[in-house]
């Protein structure tokens, strides 16, 4: 099997007091992930996507179907700890995630757990610390960090446990713009340099258009699936599912309607600022 | 009466005051806010943002310095900060898990109940605040817990709005919505502000959704006031605004890149349509030019 995590004709829904299933998140959901993608999913509220994120790595399992992670069944009590040996979850609030008073001991409460050596745990927190730009602040305390640094710290906390994917449900929807930009900036080195395969859950378009593979779900189903620019040319059903395309993405179209000879899928204003020039020095 | 409704002068709060780990969360701020402005608040995670507002109604006491309401400084009389709280509507950051109630109409009922008023005003003002922020009265009798996201957000938008403040106050009223919850927070914001020609205070980490709706920007960085310009005055100031861990919309980038290159275009472009009619515009001449 080349997919790393593959969900299987899965149907889940949360149970109530009673501890019946209401109404199904998902059903008969198949999807899949390549081994060092990094896929972006994108939905409205209550579409079903943290509830994929959480299916991910055994947290929640389906009601009927299968999720596979490496091969490994999530259902399969015994292979829990395996499976989150291998998938790591980074929360939207990083104030929810962090344990520990300093952060190197915060980093290493995962390895701890998972009865590492602790030389080798040593060197993970400080290896994984450099990774996400936050070595020099391993003495300091996690509440005194910025939004950004906090949630750079439970990103390292998640890559010292060395998983071989990553999700992330919205890890930037409480941030400002430069703890945006760390974070962005954080996950794609994970990804590029180390072949980390990532899932980044989002609301914001620019965001996902910086993922090789786009997902987007309405109603707990896939509705559009394939590379940014792809994904992004299907305005109008993205706007029916309470979505939206990039602002560069939106301008472009509207310039081509206009009757600008000019590429309707740029992705960043750069690239489109590169598309005006060159249209304008054509003429 | 002054057109200006919310004044600070020398305003300063530190925490731990007097002991060696203290620190200002803000300093030393001077702004004074006119009537009817839509002020949109933005700064860098710590930089004193909440910390500000909080003391808009008096949540917070000063250390020193003064904050004046309709020119009354509000920490006159201890008695009056009561009346200052419902003078000054704040709603805080997720604020759909502070609703309690088991109806939607308790819920912003809560609010006026507080204040004193008649049941029939009471109810006058629920639906009020439930119109501006479009929620069909259906919902009246509904748990607020059955609601999806984005209306639990309204709704408890609604119970401060139904108030009536003077100046209304939102910390991230975005924060987490997807982008048709955000359109439609972002509007309904706006339109209160015109039917009702309050003055609406809104933090946001969002430079686009400010830039959407506010008449004015106040700009906090490491505790103190930056900037508090026009919209088009404080987005001029890019390279400040990035090294203070901001941003400028992704439109108005587009512009000074383009400006930069050469071209001859405005960068105070902020919004969609704004964006396309300059380089409709730039297209044109060019065509023309070239003809």
């Amino acid at each position: 099997m080349s997919s790393y995590i593959e969900f299987k004709n899965v149907t889940f829904g949360y149970q109530n007091e009673e501890g019946a299933v209401e109404k199904n998140v998902i059903e008969s959901f198949d999807f899949s992930v390549e081994k060092g993608s990094f896929v972006a999913v994108l939905g409205h509220n209550g579409c079903g996507k943290s509830t994929i994120a959480k299916l991910c790595n055994g947290i929640e399992v389906p009601v009927s179907g299968k999720v596979y992670v490496d091969s490994l069944d999530t259902s399969d009590e015994e292979k829990l700890l395996d499976i989150r040996r291998r998938v790591g979850i980074v929360f939207q609030n990083p104030d929810n995630q962090i344990v520990a008073t300093i952060v190197e001991d915060d980093v290493a409460f995962g390895p701890e757990n998972l009865g590492i050596d602790p030389k080798e745990i040593r060197r993970r927190v400080d290896e994984a610390l450099k990774n996400v730009g936050m070595y020099e602040f391993r003495q300091s305390e996690p509440h005194k960090l910025s939004g950004g640094q906090k949630q750079r710290v439970a990103i390292a906390g998640i890559i010292a446990m060395q998983p071989e994917c990553i999700v992330l449900d919205e890890p930037t929807a409480m941030l400002d713009p430069r703890g945006r930009r760390e974070v962005m900036k954080t996950v794609r080195r994970l990804n590029r340099e180390f072949g980390i395969t990532v899932i980044f859950i989002t609301h914001y378009m620019d965001e996902a258009a910086l993922a090789d593979r786009v997902v987007v779900m309405d109603k707990g189903r896939i509705i559009l699936d394939g590379a940014p620019k792809k994904v992004f040319s299907n305005a109008k059903i993205l706007r029916e599912a309470g979505l939206d395309v990039p602002q560069a993405t939106e301008l472009s179209i509207a310039l081509s309607e206009a009757g600008i000879l000019i590429p309707e899928d740029a992705l960043s204003m750069d690239e489109l600022f590169e598309n005006i020039k060159t249209v304008l020095e054509d003429k | 009466m002054s057109n200006i409704v919310l004044e600070t002068k020398d305003l300063s709060f530190l925490y731990s005051k007097g002991t060696t780990s203290q620190v200002a969360a803000i300093n030393d701020i001077n702004v004074q806010i006119e009537r009817g402005e839509l002020v949109g608040v933005i700064g860098h995670t710590g930089s004193g943002k909440s910390t500000l507002i909080e003391h808009f109604n008096g949540i917070l006491k000063p250390t020193s310095g003064s904050v004046f309401l309709d020119g009354n400084n509000i920490w006159q009389d201890k008695k009056g900060i009561r009346s200052v709280r419902f003078r000054v509507g704040v709603c805080f950051q997720y604020p759909e898990y502070q609703l309690f109630e088991d109806t939607v109409e308790k819920d912003v009922a809560f609010g006026p109940k507080n204040m004193g008023l008649s049941p029939k005003e009471i109810d006058l003002r629920v639906r009020e605040a439930l119109s501006f922020v479009g929620i069909d009265e259906s919902y009246l009798e509904k748990s607020p817990f059955d609601l999806s996201g984005g209306e639990k957000r309204r709704v408890a938008i609604a119970g401060v709005m139904a108030m009536q403040p003077e100046v209304l106050v939102l910390d991230e009223p975005c924060a987490g919505l997807d982008p048709r919850g955000r359109d439609t927070v972002l509007s309904l914001i706006k339109s209160y502000k015109e039917k009702t020609g309050s003055t609406v205070i809104v933090v946001s980490h969002s430079m686009e959704d400010i830039s959407r709706i506010a008449t004015r920007i106040l700009v906090m960085n490491e505790s103190r006031l930056a900037y508090y310009d026009t919209v088009k005055g404080v987005f001029s100031h890019a390279d400040e605004l990035y090294s203070m861990g901001l941003d400028i919309p992704q439109y108005t980038r587009l512009f000074l890149l383009l400006k930069e290159a050469g071209y001859d275009v405005d960068t105070d472009i902020y919004t969609f349509e704004e964006a396309k009619r300059e380089l409709l515009r730039l297209f044109g001449r060019r065509c023309r030019n070239a003809e």
